[in-house]
């Protein structure tokens, strides 16, 4: 195990080189000069000179990203032309929030959406594999921000139960929590709306396997065929499709984070893109490809615990 | 699946093609979520070009008397904080969804399976850079790298477009890369290699007809993906930039009004949602359509 650990986390490093370099790139070709976006159109040219200076934008591109490397190597993000701040201060700020935030929906999308899919499975064609069925069809064509709008609606509005906008003092427990509730919903209902039509699929697909057949012929009871022969088996996909649906979930995280007004990476990500402010967009783009990064390496990881076949290709 | 459309060659025996397709068309119409989904989808596309003469009012037109008005005989959904007519920009957003949706999945397709294919086919070297650089890309989550690519490119119509096939583009490469080293050692192709056929020759007349039906079905339903993308980065007002009527920049001018007039977010978010719904649906009755090993599933 620790050797298959070991080489799936070097695998990862080449990719996560080639993300910061197009990230650097990317960062590079954005229109308009970062300077001028910070002091405004009527400064003067020397001071935007000092500011370029300042801010390394006039050594080579090279050398820029050599400097980029190295500062994100030890953890500096640099320091945001536009605020001031440096932006590692931000993104720290912020960051527990949209981890609290897409952690909720996974556990919300796990726990309820594994047990109803596996009784759509079982009872195929039954009130609850219809219900099942619209559902995650719903859950799959409703963007997030949308059912966020309706839940505020619904619960804040309509009927005031949990604040609107924000994301509550992090620290405060109770108040973190209510300020979670309704954009932890909007992104676990779609978690769900996943979770459930791949169990569902997941576990029909082992139901039609021979050793069902044979361990029911052998008059194993019912719920030991389910829970040692098929859910073990269906576990794997469910782990695997589980790690792709997580990053889906990230990207809608930006959208629910907007929606709610809620402090996040998304929100930083998109004041930063009108803003203007390149060194925290790179920053917050950086992340958001080491969250991805992570999430597939723990997937596969999960993947090598629950499936001792893999560990030995 | 491949078996089916294997026997759709165009010098093949019209009885065989006719009946095959016809087969197919029965299965489709006999799964009523399908039918649903393409009903829906082809209303939706003839809302959108038939935009000009259905809706009521010019979308753009202000009315500084009948701000956020509720629903009436005279404006069915009520008129926004300029007191334009809901409905009718509705009715006009829906083209730039579809046109954003339907163009952006074609490019990627084109594109994206053109890579991909290339890739599988080759091997290699070529087949290495091509498939990191996918692996790279799809390191973002799709809206991240949409919201990236629009913060280079600007958003208008042709700008979104592109972006979105950006996004769209690694996805087919991966889907059409896995589907043609499937195919790659097959009988047919081997024999097609063995008669002296050309590298074009063997993807365009033998490889790409077969991984079709996957192609078609992918795409059905990243045609929602892509809408909900387009959605997601007006919503942000980062899409086609007013007064255009979008779909998602009326979810978010409502949302400034949702306590005094919530049906302008809502009736727009509905369109989007049905949209979406219409093109999942249709995607997976054509999956079924092809895969009769799927059906009811």
């Amino acid at each position: 195990m620790l050797k298959y650990t070991l080489r799936r986390i070097l695998q990862s490093i080449p990719i996560l080189l080639i993300v910061l370099t197009l990230v650097f790139l990317v960062v590079r070709v954005l229109p308009g000069d970062p300077a001028v976006a910070a002091l405004g159109d009527y400064a003067s040219e020397e001071s935007v000179r000092a500011l370029r200076e300042k801010l390394g934008l006039s050594d080579p591109i090279w050398l820029q990203y050599v400097k980029f490397l190295v500062s994100l190597a030890s953890g500096d993000l640099g320091i945001s032309a536009i605020t001031g701040y440096p932006v590692a201060k931000q993104v720290i700020r912020v960051l527990p929030y949209t981890l609290e935030l897409t952690f909720c929906a996974i556990l919300l999308g796990y726990i309820l959406g594994v047990p109803l899919g596996i009784s759509a499975a079982v009872h195929r064609n039954s009130f609850i594999d219809y219900f099942n069925r619209i559902f995650s069809l719903l859950g799959l064509s409703v963007p997030a921000f949308y059912l966020g709008i309706i839940l505020i609606l619904l619960f804040s509005i309509i009927f005031p139960i949990f604040p609107v906008v924000g994301g509550g003092d992090f620290w405060d427990l109770k108040d973190n929590l209510r300020h979670l509730v309704l954009p932890g919903l909007s992104l676990g209902l779609l978690m769900m709306a996943y979770v459930t039509r791949m169990t569902r699929s997941a576990i029909l697909d082992v139901l039609r396997e021979d050793y069902v057949r044979t361990a029911h012929a052998k008059g194993v009871l019912e719920h030991l065929v389910l829970y040692k022969h098929v859910l073990r088996n269906a576990l794997i996909p469910i782990v695997a499709l589980g790690g792709l649906y997580a990053v889906v979930l990230i990207g809608s995280s930006v959208m629910v984070e907007i929606v709610f007004s809620r402090p996040g990476l998304g929100k930083l990500m998109v004041g930063a893109i009108k803003q203007r402010d390149y060194t925290t967009l790179q920053s917050v783009m950086v992340i958001y490809a080491v969250l991805v990064v992570l999430i597939n390496l723990a997937t596969d990881l999960i993947y090598g615990l629950i499936d001792p076949r893999i560990k030995y290709d | 699946m491949s078996h089916l459309l294997e026997s759709v060659p165009v010098d093949g025996g019209m009885t065989v093609e006719i009946s095959q397709r016809h087969r197919m068309w029965m299965a489709f119409r006999r799964n009523k979520t399908a039918m649903f989904g393409g009903i829906m989808a082809v209303l939706i596309v003839l809302v959108a070009i038939f935009a000009p003469v259905l809706s009521p009012y010019d979308p753009l037109a202000q009315d500084a008397i009948a701000r956020l008005s509720p629903a009436s005989q005279d404006h069915w959904l009520g008129t926004d904080d300029f007191g334009r007519d809901v409905l009718s920009r509705i009715i006009w957003g829906s083209r730039v969804s579809l046109i954003i949706g339907i163009l952006s999945v074609l490019a990627g397709l084109i594109v994206g399976t053109g890579m991909g294919m290339v890739a599988g086919y080759y091997g290699g070297r070529t087949e290495t850079l091509i498939m990191r650089a996918v692996d790279v890309l799809m390191c973002f989550p799709d809206l991240i790298l949409a919201i990236a690519v629009t913060a280079v490119l600007g958003s208008n119509l042709v700008n979104l477009i592109i972006t979105i096939a950006i996004v769209m583009t690694p996805r087919f490469a991966r889907l059409s890369h896995g589907q043609l080293l499937k195919l790659k050692e097959s009988e047919y192709v081997v024999a097609a290699q063995a008669i002296g056929a050309k590298v074009p020759r063997i993807i365009i007349r033998h490889i790409f007809p077969n991984i079709f039906g996957e192609l078609l079905v992918a795409g059905t339903l990243w045609v929602g993906v892509s809408i909900r993308l387009e959605a997601n980065l007006a919503f942000i007002g980062l899409g086609v930039q007013p007064p255009t009527p979008t779909w998602g920049n009326m979810i978010r001018e409502g949302v400034d009004v949702l306590i005094n007039a919530p049906g302008i977010s809502v009736y727009s978010g509905l369109c989007i949602l049905i949209t979406i719904l219409a093109f999942n649906t249709l995607g997976d009755g054509i999956r079924d359509m092809i895969d009769p090993r799927l059906r009811g599933e």
